[in-house]
């Protein structure tokens, strides 16, 4: 439990940014426009992970998905100039808004049904030293796995986009 | 006993609630864009709010080893960095043959 009213009031706002962001990245009509409510949305969890005293994971977030991530989709975004961008629905919509509301309802109630095992710890200090510390300790071995998957997927990135044998491509008139 | 005026609280169910809205948004917005970029756009948003929820029972949940939630959420993040990546260079790559991204005009695989 967190009795401070000012962090508090804080979660509340950056909740209700995270949650309002989220909502228009599925209500905006311009893609454009859902990548840069994406990127906020990924702001205010940040703000929510420091409320919930992880400053290591907040910039973390902040450096990947606010900075890295929405740069790399508003690029996927500019790179496919002729794809609809509209940000419309499938035909899958209703079924979807029915299956999302389920998941929310079970998990709702799995949430306040459950009698959490709840510590009256006090917050983390700065936890980057132990985290690193972690890291290198006992999960070095998953660290280590996701070093190589970064590199995998790195290659595969380059691998993918890359230009296949130019004579094909210029006979479609590019 | 004097109560102070305004007392707010804030417990774990409050931050699982707020993580399970941010899923249920990211859910309907992977299975319901038509843009695969829109597709993407909601399994981040699913991975934000699985990260909210691992880093509130880090810290609210009695534990040996509490940091281990925090441990969690970076792998979560570096995963999602990388699926980022090779989600996005495969919608760039379609888009070169294809001239679109929907995904329901993307049937290949399909007999």
């Amino acid at each position: 439990m967190i009795a401070e009213n000012g962090i508090v009031i804080a979660f509340w706002l950056l909740a209700a940014t995270t949650i309002g962001c989220a909502l228009m990245v599925a209500a905006v009509r311009e893609l454009v426009q859902a990548v840069l409510f994406l990127a906020l949305t990924f702001v205010g969890a940040a703000g929510m992970y420091i409320v919930l005293s992880a400053d290591f994971v907040a910039v973390v977030q902040v450096l990947i998905y606010a900075g890295a991530v929405s740069v790399l989709m508003t690029f996927a975004v500019m790179l496919t100039p002729a794809a609809d961008r509209r940000n419309s629905e499938t035909v899958f919509q209703v079924p979807a808004l029915v299956l999302a509301g389920l998941v929310l309802a079970v998990l709702v109630f799995v949430t306040l049904d459950t009698d959490w095992a709840i510590s009256d710890r006090a917050a983390f200090s700065a936890t980057a030293a132990s985290l690193g510390e972690a890291f290198l300790k006992p999960y070095v071995v998953p660290f280590e796995v996701a070093s190589v998957l970064l590199m995998v997927a790195m290659i595969g990135a380059i691998v993918l986009t890359q230009e296949d044998e130019p004579p094909p491509r210029r006979q479609e008139g590019e | 006993m004097i109560a102070p005026l305004l007392a707010f609280t804030l417990h774990l169910e409050e931050v699982l609630v707020v993580g399970a809205a941010l899923f249920a948004i990211g859910l309907y917005v992977a299975l319901s864009k038509r843009n695969a970029i829109g597709v993407l756009m909601g399994v981040e948003l699913m991975l934000n709010a699985v990260n909210v929820t691992l880093l509130a029972f880090s810290r609210f949940i009695e534990s040996e080893q509490p940091l281990d939630g925090q441990v969690f959420a970076v792998f979560v993040i570096t995963v999602a960095a990388a699926e980022a990546a090779v989600a996005l260079a495969l919608a760039v790559a379609i888009y070169k043959h294809r001239e679109t991204v929907n995904i329901d005009e993307i049937d290949l695989l399909r007999w």
